[in-house]
């Protein structure tokens, strides 16, 4: 572990908390097996839904014929389109700040047409999930069929069938970057440039989606146990969409079983269990099965980028062209729209490096497949995989290491503040210290020395590197601005118990990435108080205040400095209490080890018999002085409108020429977060990061067929990476915080994720270089590797 | 639909009674008949893990055989060999070193990891990396990408470091 580089204005030392790898308390107890997923949860008088779906993927809707599902043992209702229609009005995965964007309103199940294979139809309630799936069985629908739009080419073609009849095509949304003259800068400069392809993946959360919803009708009260990132989300979305009082509604997210992005999505099912607990008055519970979250989860990526860079003689870089078209399934995703991928690949390519010139196409298509929507580091591993592929390709053309090359043309530490050709500013960077840490890490030159001689035998080594920057800690910019309701800003309750102890409760949430107990960490740092004695509650929208939440890596760096501002707060409030009992200044206090002490941390009372007295002995009290031991903090970004965190990620890969088979060898990364708050959990984040860029780089992809069938939808045929498959990954920091909080924290879940599939990408190109072939297709399945090579 | 079978089985060391549909499987009993929620279903088709028990001693996927074939037989969940302390050094070692992220795959790793080392316990064998990996062939986790899980049973194990980095 690393020094800091630098340091923020008041945080400097190594607290007694902050910095140090600290195993999560909450953590005991999933170890014990007494977690509390969605699917634990049971409540009196509940029923269960289970759901018809579309055989086809492009079909017109018929006759729908209940009658005898209706009937069958256990069953409380069947609800089509038509029954949701009265009570939920349609959502649109639009936001203004997207010109031109446009996407079909959406019902809980579709009223006239389905759009992909595994789109709900009807919905049965019964009394158990196994009667609901019988009476499925005798649901008759009519459909009839239509020429499905599958491939991202071919949706664009001008005789392409429609997905959305009322539109002019099935294009959604269309942007173009432009910065200088790409025009000029390639008409005079060598040039390199690449077609890649990027296969549409999944995040396969071991727990599956599940919501399950409580509508009181005496109070007109609707809770909703919902496995997700974003209850204060969805506690609007409901409330809203089925015409509810905000304050009566409660979305509670017990412990989720992973999420990365996809369980912050509305799926259609959500909306039909809500909708059918408010139909049936009672508790109405949907949990997907494998099969269904295959069908019905976002997928991710699906893009085809081509791209061009522009480089003079001596190895400096100029300009980047860029064509992005990425297909998102029938309509754009609610509430974070589908084009926010696609934007993030425009705006990021090239980020790290001085171009003069630059100019990026991004088109977002319509197909006939699930939506694809944000999946964990949104854009990035495709910018990054396009960018350092095109500088790799460069420094092939010139004869320069790829070290060398990045070397000469990052941005420089005398640039910043910097702002982007893409429009991106740039607080600080540490491009060039990761890379040199990088190249003393992985012991470059005798890794290039193992592999020319291992070459010599006919083995093929590849190395491989890739520079990544990331976005963090979003402002409104992000969501806000384009009329989403998404909160950019965390609030926290804290509040010393009567027994001197600490209840906080804080709006950023808890999927195993450490949340909770960070948080913890921070305001015993803050507070001056031992971390046991602190109780951290998240994801309950009527026991904790309203914030964003845990997505876009923006929980350790905004919720974080929420925590650290809110424990400020409240030490400020014990210590006038304790200034008034003591009859001393409170300037003059400090809190220490549970204690109210002097300056020089001379102990004078403990903070058990400070509450107790501000609980029970108000009467003890000057009359000016609040009893008042809870206080409440809100907190939003407000300087850079994204805290830019960068690092860089190294692969060895091992390809085998006759089979194809690429054996991940190591993998290391050299990340700056900004202030690590606690070095255990960040490098699992890293790790878990990588594993997931990996297997998108070499196992995992949605395959479909002509005619729009998801051909791969089990956990048996869809590849998720194995430990006996995944590499040791060494991983260092570096640290630059940011100066636009006290904390200085930036996010890190998905800096792994962000460049390990271009560092992989640029491993195994390496390896086959010699054999005079490339790749340019993730994932890099041994069958593309031997189509590279010729051998089929 | 056939009716209700009389089943009786030792779960977690006491003796349980209940009339099971035949169509259930044994997952489900544990979880909704019993509500032992630790055990978890992840595909329902044997490949992620999240689901195994101990049946009779050795590891099964519960998603896997019905609630009617377990009859008779002794069935360990992660409640009973948590209560037990069977497993606490593994709980120990996997808590120090952060090898669980959110959890719902852990249950089932911890089965599989206990069968493993009292299997290298009894063979004197001390586990390389490669072969700890190896035995968590049959469980998917998503959240920690394995390593932290392979340290955690390494130092169980007290195998000799294998890695080439002391990073």
């Amino acid at each position: 572990m690393s020094a800091a580089t630098d340091s923020p204005t008041r945080l400097r030392e190594k607290g007694r908390y902050i910095g140090h790898g600290l195993p999560r308390p909450g953590a005991k107890r999933l170890l014990a097996g007494r977690g509390r997923y969605t699917d634990d949860v049971s409540l009196p008088r509940m029923l269960h839904a289970a759901f018809l779906r579309s055989p086809y993927a492009h079909a017109r809707l018929g006759a729908i014929d209940v009658s005898e599902a209706a009937g069958m043992p256990g069953v409380h209702r069947v609800l089509t389109g038509a029954d949701f229609s009265a009570i939920c009005t349609p959502w649109v995965g639009t936001l203004s700040h997207f010109k031109g964007m446009r996407s079909a309103p959406q019902l809980p199940l579709p009223l006239e047409k389905v759009v992909w294979a595994g789109q709900p139809v009807v919905m049965v309630v019964a009394e158990t999930r196994a009667e609901a799936e019988d009476a499925l069985e005798a649901v008759q629908v009519e459909f009839e069929e239509l020429e499905a739009v599958v491939d991202l080419d071919a949706a664009r073609a001008a005789d392409a069938p429609r997905i959305d009849a009322d539109a002019p095509d099935n294009v959604l949304f269309r942007t173009r970057i432009e910065s200088g003259s790409t025009a000029e800068a390639f008409a005079e400069a060598q040039s390199v440039a690449v077609d890649l392809r990027f296969g549409r993946h999944t995040a396969v959360t071991m727990e599956p989606r599940t919501t399950l919803a409580d509508f009181d009708p005496s109070e007109e009260r609707l809770t909703v146990h919902q496995s997700t990132q974003t209850p204060y989300q969805f506690q609007d979305l409901y409330a809203r969409h089925f015409g509810l009082s905000e304050a009566r509604v409660r979305v509670i997210a017990p412990d989720v079983g992973g999420s990365f992005g996809m369980k912050l999505h509305v799926y259609h099912e959500d909306m039909a269990v809500v909708g059918a607990s408010l139909l049936l008055r009672r508790p109405v519970k949907f949990t997907a099965d494998r099969m269904e979250a295959f069908a019905s989860d976002i997928h991710a990526r699906d893009h085809r980028v081509r791209a061009r860079l522009a480089f003079a003689p001596d190895g400096t870089l100029t300009a980047i062209e860029v064509d992005d078209v990425t297909g998102v399934g029938p309509f754009s995703a609610y509430p974070r729209t589908s084009a926010v991928e696609g934007n993030q690949v425009v705006r990021l390519i090239g980020a790290p490096y001085r171009l003069t010139d630059y100019r990026a196409d991004l088109t977002v298509v319509a197909q006939n497949k699930v939506q694809m929507s944000q999946y964990r580091a949104v854009g990035h591993p495709i910018a990054c995989a396009v960018t350092e592929r095109l500088v790799d390709l460069a420094a092939d053309r010139l004869g320069l290491d790829p070290f060398e090359i990045r070397r000469r043309n990052y941005v420089t530490d005398d640039m910043y503040p910097h702002t982007t050709p893409s429009g991106y500013r740039f607080e600080k960077l540490s491009l060039a210290t990761c890379l040199s840490r990088l190249h003393d890490l992985m012991d470059y030159p005798r890794l290039r020395a193992e592999q020319a001689a291992l070459r010599e035998k006919g083995v093929h080594r590849g190395i491989g590197i890739a520079t990544y920057v990331e976005i963090t800690n979003p402002t409104p910019a992000f969501y806000g601005v384009g009329g989403a309701h998404i909160s950019a800003q965390d609030g926290c309750v804290l509040k010393l118990t009567p027994a001197g102890e600490v209840q906080c409760a804080i709006s950023i949430t808890e999927q195993g990435q450490g949340s909770e107990a960070i948080v913890g960490q921070i305001v015993a740092e803050g507070l001056g108080v031992d971390r046991d004695c602190i109780r951290v509650l998240t994801g309950d929208t009527e026991t904790t205040p309203s914030g964003g939440a845990t997505w876009a890596c923006r929980g350790a760096g905004i919720g974080g400095e929420t925590a650290l501002q809110a424990s400020r707060k409240l030490k400020r409030r014990i210590l006038e209490i304790a200034a008034a009992i003591l009859q001393a200044e409170a300037d003059a206090l400090d809190i220490r080890e549970g204690a109210v002490t002097n300056a020089d941390g001379t102990p004078r009372m403990t903070l058990k018999e400070l509450a107790n007295l501000a609980y029970y002995r108000s009467d003890l009290l000057p009359p000016d002085v609040s009893p008042a031991l809870t206080v409440a903090h809100h907190f939003a970004p407000r300087g850079y409108p994204f805290a830019f965190t960068n690092g860089i990620h190294g692969s060895l890969v091992e390809v085998d020429a006759e089979t194809g088979f690429v054996t991940l060898l190591k993998h290391w990364v050299v990340e700056d977060c900004g202030r690590v708050i606690n070095p255990l959990l960040v490098d699992e984040q890293i790790r878990g990061g990588v594993v997931q860029g990996l297997g998108a780089a070499f196992f995992e992809e949605c395959r479909y067929g002509e005619t729009g069938q998801l051909l791969n939808g089990s956990m048996t045929d869809y590849l998720v990476p194995m430990a006996c498959e995944m590499p040791d990954i060494v991983i260092t920091h570096v640290e630059t915080p940011t100066g636009d909080t006290e904390l200085g924290a930036k996010g890190v879940g998905e800096a792994g994720t962000a460049a390990a599939s271009g560092a992989a990408l640029n491993a195994v190109n390496d390896a086959l270089r010699p054999l005079g072939a490339s790749v340019s297709q993730l994932p890099m399945t041994p069958e593309r590797i031997l189509m590279a090579l010729d051998v089929i | 639909m056939i009716e209700p079978q009389p089943v009786t089985v030792t779960v977690n060391g006491a003796r349980v009674r209940r009339f099971v549909e035949p169509r259930v499987s044994l997952a489900d009993f544990l979880r909704r008949d019993l509500g032992l929620t630790g055990t978890h279903l992840g595909c329902e088709v044997g490949a992620c893990g999240a689901c195994i028990v101990n049946l009779d001693g050795q590891p099964v996927h519960a998603c896997l055989m019905l609630a009617v074939q377990a009859d008779g037989m002794r069935i360990d969940t992660i409640e009973g060999l948590s209560d037990s302390g069977e497993l606490a050094e593994l709980q120990a070692a996997f808590h120090a070193r952060n090898a669980l992220q959110c959890g719902f795959c852990t249950p089932g790793i911890l089965v599989v990891a206990r069968d493993f080392i009292r299997d290298c316990r009894a063979s004197g064998r001390r586990p390389t990396r490669a072969v700890i990996r190896d035995a968590l062939s049959g469980n998917y986790c998503r959240c920690t990408g394995y390593e932290a899980i392979v340290d955690a049973i390494e130092s169980v194990a007290g195998a000799a470091p294998m890695r080439e980095d002391a990073a």
